[in-house]
């Protein structure tokens, strides 16, 4: 029995090692492009998000029938810093040229350093840490690096006298939340703001009421919640069942909490937010993709689905403007798109006029939004 | 006045690991088995309320008692294919397949029910106010609090003074003795799975209404815990689960308070070493005789 | 007894020479199949994703003997073995960092890294393995998973930077090191800036150590006390085997192997997070381990290479990837562990051998 199974396992390891040489030859009219992020696991949600967006773009541009095609093959890392790296071999096995980063920050710091070596261009949608783009001159980023969301939500609290006493509610183990906090509160501290309580949670927290009642104690009368929605979901929850009713302001993270099934709204009426984007926005552009999205999968997309939408099509602009095709190798691609990234402005789904520093960063505007009735109203 | 609110947020908590850790000492009790799907088997009950609530536009009570038959189906299908044909085997087998059982039923709910995390509906509603509204309790943790002592009488009663009940001690004392006794052994397994894990749907649902946020994986933090309190109070012993449960609520709590909310479960572990070093069996573990 | 040994004494002499010759094969498998992998990397006929998973297989194989070494050797279950990864991990990892400068050699930097890595999990072994080895059974895997769960929650929280002005060290308190220096360790974003130094020769090199030393212990007068232990404690008490003593010599070596596959596990990712080093990680391991046999250290390389590979492997079945590894995962232990399987698969061979026996039986008289 033991014999039969050690054979057997080992026949197995034997032809996968070689079956799995083969690929890599063919060459193809499109152009490939590879993403990955956590299609399985408790961070799924992000990962699918942002594969379904691109696929929507990818098949988008395809129907175009014009000169660029693209063929896109998204692969799962668990949001684990290993399995990144197992992803990205991957997808390089298969040939990919063009590349969408990882969806979560930690991945990204495995696999960003990867893609500058090979010198193959990296764009991530959502990978927000700093860190990400300093792997390479190679490597870029669709959504704010974390610093900027900061000290932007301090000067519009302070333009806008939303309140005196502010209270902060981060999570203290992922660097998206920690990011966001600490260029808030030196922000905060330059520009006068009276921030009364800072208190935290680690991941699979569900129960906030330590949080809420430092805050509620402080007599703070803002309360600043630099986190992903579904834990700021739990957060207002319980905030309405201690009666605490302070001003609430979010970033980016924030969106999607209104299309949370079975989240009841009216918890979060008033609420504002930070974020580049809104799915409820009139233009055509994001109409079209919120329709779509909604018609494929039922449910709204969020900003990580927007980021990797807008990711496509930068890089389809690149692409036209710097005559790419696909029998370019995926280094000579990286050279060219570096050199149109530089230059370009880009208008997408998640703002107008986006361009990006040779380091990586992208300049765009957050948006400021109000929640009224269920659904964003723009704050300006 | 904080430190009672505190007090009254960890006992709720409390109550909510100590449901799910009864389901655990009642099949760790009979079976001996550390069953890890346990926790999944919560999220699975859950899910199916929610899906009552929401989609079908229930009765809450209708909701919860579909989650329960349910999860008790599902838990003796478990037993039947995945730990009955290991009953001879060690119990390290039966902890890897568990573990598998539990990797499959989160693999099962986001493809079943996609990832996309589900707000749970509110079924209990408003807060009680004491002390001039200096206090606020809120319905939903007296509930939970009643259902938990609820089951925990129960069940005890059951376990003491049922034919049943007897059949359970039995096995879990001797199984070989408890068969020439002519108590069917695998028919009381099979019971226990199905008691513990139509606790787990109650748990479920409980847990949610307080926590409203419900994922593939909102079973597996909270089981681990719940897990934990079970051997914090001696696992196998029914008061000890519900002591258990309630010491590491409130201690999860009032470490997060006075000491750090980023260590909290740092806190929770290094209580749970320091009672084991002290009592090897837990608060209220039977002591084992080795045997020469 | 359990695994009483009837065999004649005049067996018993060829039956050492027996486990020796075992041991060398597996010596000679490692070796073999690293010269193979080594000569078709060379050749470019692996593909990236098997390439890049020759470093993590030595790992977690490593992690796998080091495991059976304390479970089935010892046999004390523990869920909590990433937990020494860990320690090995980070410390490994910050002494490779700090000896960037002084030590120009990185794989003089590797070794000197997993040697450090080692003995702080060692360390860690000792502070748990003292008080907790007195626990039984189910009580003391929950104290490692318990354990386990500390180490994870304090290395999220740990700070450590260095600069010109040395090294600075905090736990929970947000620090930055100087603007000529850099954040080695910074908390939820874990080891930072690490420039990958493990090579698969190291790897492998770790794993053939590993093994020897694992069936040095094995084989020595200390390994036959410690599995006296395992097999019946007060009878092995009763001859005079001091159990708190040995109990803690194969615990700490367990852990300090571990740690040593810490700190090159860190050396292979340019990141390192410590909610890598969970509870997951730590049954993965287990499942390593379990699969490839109790006490079965051939096993149990041979386990963690082939789970190791599978989720890849799998990739190819999409979405359910994870639900057929967690499937193939079911089937194989209740395939592997139930009794009445089992007792078909003896019969079918003893009949197998019923017919060699006969058959020899016969030549031999023709003869």
């Amino acid at each position: 029995m033991k014999k039969v199974i050690a054979t057997l396992l080992a026949a197995v390891l034997a032809v996968t090692c070689l079956t799995a040489c083969g690929n890599g030859g063919s060459k193809s009219s499109a152009i490939k492009i590879g993403g990955q992020g956590p299609l399985t696991g408790n961070a799924a949600i992000y990962g699918l998000a942002c594969q379904r967006a691109a696929q929507i773009a990818v098949d988008e541009i395809n129907e175009k029938a014009g000169k660029t095609v693209f063929e896109l093959k998204y692969e799962d890392d668990q949001h684990d810093v290993s399995v990144a790296a197992n992803a990205y071999n991957a997808l390089t096995d298969w040939g990919m040229q063009i590349y969408l980063g990882c969806v979560t920050s930690g991945p990204c710091l495995v696999t960003a350093p990867m893609a500058a070596n090979d010198n193959i261009f990296f764009l991530t949608p959502s990978g927000s840490t700093a860190d990400i783009v300093k792997a390479g001159s190679n490597v870029y980023q669709m959504c704010f690096a974390d610093p900027n969301q900061g000290s932007a939500s301090a000067e519009y609290i302070k333009k806008k006298e939303l309140g005196s006493k502010i209270a902060v509610i981060y999570q203290s183990d992922i660097d998206y939340s920690m990011g966001i906090y600490d260029t808030f509160i030196s922000k905060a501290a330059e520009l006068g703001l009276d921030v009364v309580s800072e208190s935290s949670f680690v991941t699979d927290a569900v129960d906030f009421s330590v949080q809420i009642a430092a805050a509620k104690d402080a007599g703070a009368d803002v309360l600043y919640l630099p986190i992903y929605y579904q834990e700021a979901s739990l957060i207002l929850a319980q905030c309405k069942n201690v009666d605490y009713a302070p001003v609430v302001f979010g970033v980016d993270g924030m969106d999607g909490i209104l299309t949370l099934e079975g989240f009841d709204t009216s918890l979060a009426e008033d609420v504002m937010l930070l974020t580049p984007f809104s799915a409820d926005a009139s233009d055509e552009k994001t109409q079209n993709f919120v329709k779509k999205y909604n018609e494929l999968y039922n449910e709204t997309p969020n900003q990580f689905a927007a980021d990797t939408y807008d990711c496509v099509y930068a890089i389809y602009q690149a692409v036209q403007e710097g005559k790419l095709d696909a029998s370019m190798s995926a280094s000579e691609m990286c050279d060219k798109l570096v050199e149109q990234f530089n230059t370009m402005t880009f208008d997408g789904i998640t703002g107008t006029g986006m361009s990006w520093s040779e380091d990586g960063y992208v300049t765009k505007d957050p948006k400021g939004m109000i929640i009224k009735d269920g659904v964003y109203v723009g704050l300006d | 006045m904080k430190f009672l609110s505190n007090l009254i947020n960890g006992i709720s908590l409390g109550s909510v690991y100590a449901i799910i850790a009864l389901g655990y000492t009642m099949v760790y009790g009979i079976a001996r088995m550390l069953n890890f799907a346990h926790g999944d088997v919560i999220m699975v009950g859950a899910y199916i309320c929610f899906f009552a609530i929401y989609s079908f536009n229930l009765n809450p009570v209708i909701g919860i008692l579909m989650a329960v038959v349910v999860c008790t189906v599902l838990g003796v299908v478990i037993e039947k294919l995945a730990y009955k044909p290991l009953r001879q085997a060690t119990s390290l087998a039966v902890l890897i397949t568990a573990i598998g059982v539990s990797y499959f039923l989160q693999n099962m709910a986001q493809l079943l029910w996609s990832a996309n995390p589900k707000v749970f509906p509110t079924i209990i509603n408003g807060s009680i106010k004491l002390f001039g509204g200096e206090l606020s309790i809120s319905r939903t943790t007296i509930v939970i609090v009643l259902v938990c002592a609820l089951i925990v009488v129960g069940l005890s009663i059951f376990v003491n003074h049922t034919k049943m009940g007897k059949a359970m001690r039995a096995c879990s004392e001797d199984k070989e003795a408890a068969q020439l006794m002519g108590i069917n052994v695998n028919k009381t397994i099979s019971m226990t799975f199905a008691i513990g894990s139509a606790l787990a749907a109650i748990a479920g649902v409980l847990m949610c209404c307080a926590y409203p946020n419900l994922q593939p994986t909102t079973g597996s933090m909270p089981g681990i815990k719940a897990f934990t309190a079970a051997v914090f109070g001696g696992i196998g012993s029914i008061p000890g689960a519900f002591i258990g449960g309630i010491l590491l609520g409130v201690l999860e709590i009032l470490g997060s308070a006075y000491i750090s909310t980023e260590l909290k479960d740092a806190i929770v572990f290094l209580a749970l070493i320091i009672v084991l070093l002290v009592k090897p069996t837990g608060i209220l573990g039977k002591k084992i005789h080795e045997k020469v | 007894m359990k695994n009483s040994n009837n065999a004649p004494r005049s067996n018993f002499l060829s039956n050492i020479s027996k486990t020796t010759r075992s041991n060398f094969i597996t010596y000679g498998i490692i070796i073999v199949v690293y010269v193979i992998m080594q000569i078709l990397v060379n050749a470019g006929a692996v593909s990236n994703l098997i390439r890049g998973q020759l470093i993590p297989i030595c790992v977690f194989a490593t992690m796998a003997v080091s495991l059976n070494l304390c479970v089935g050797i010892l046999g004390e279950l523990s869920l909590g073995h990433a937990g020494f990864m860990s320690v090995g991990a980070f410390t490994g990892a910050v002494a490779i960092a700090c000896m960037e400068s002084a030590i120009p050699s990185p794989i003089l930097r590797l070794i000197l890294g997993m040697l450090i890595g080692a003995v702080f999990a060692a360390i860690a072994g000792v502070i748990i393995g003292i008080p907790v080895l007195k626990l039984n059974g189910d009580y003391l895997a929950i104290v490692t998973l318990a354990f386990g769960e500390i180490i994870r929650s304090i290395f999220t929280n740990v700070y450590v930077g260095l600069d010109s002005a040395g090294l600075h060290f905090s736990i929970l308190n947000r620090i930055k090191a100087a603007e000529d220096g850099k954040m080695i360790i910074n908390g939820a974003i874990g080891l930072t800036g690490i420039k990958p130094i493990a090579t698969f020769f190291m790897a492998a090199l770790l794993l053939l150590v590993t093994l020897i030393i694992v069936f040095n212990l094995i084989n020595s007068k200390t390994g036959r006390a410690v599995m006296a232990l395992r097999d019946n404690q007060i009878a092995a008490q009763s001859i005079g085997i001091s159990i708190p003593k040995f109990k803690l010599m194969a615990f700490v070596i367990s852990a300090a192997i571990a740690g040593a596959a810490g700190t090159m596990f860190a050396e292979n990712y340019s990141t390192m997070l410590a909610t890598k080093f969970d509870f997951n990680t730590s049954i993965l391991i287990l499942v390593f381990v379990v699969l490839g046999g109790l006490g079965n250290i051939r096993g149990s390389i041979i386990a963690a290479a082939v789970l190791t590979l599978l989720p890849e492997l799998l990739r190819s079945v999409k979405d359910y990837r994870m639900l057929a590894y967690a499937i193939i995962l079911i089937v194989v232990m209740i395939f592997k562990n139930s009794p009445s399987i089992q007792a078909k698969m003896a019969l079918m061979r003893s009949k197998k051998t019923a017919r060699k026996k006969t058959k020899k039986a016969s030549i031999g008289k023709e003869a």
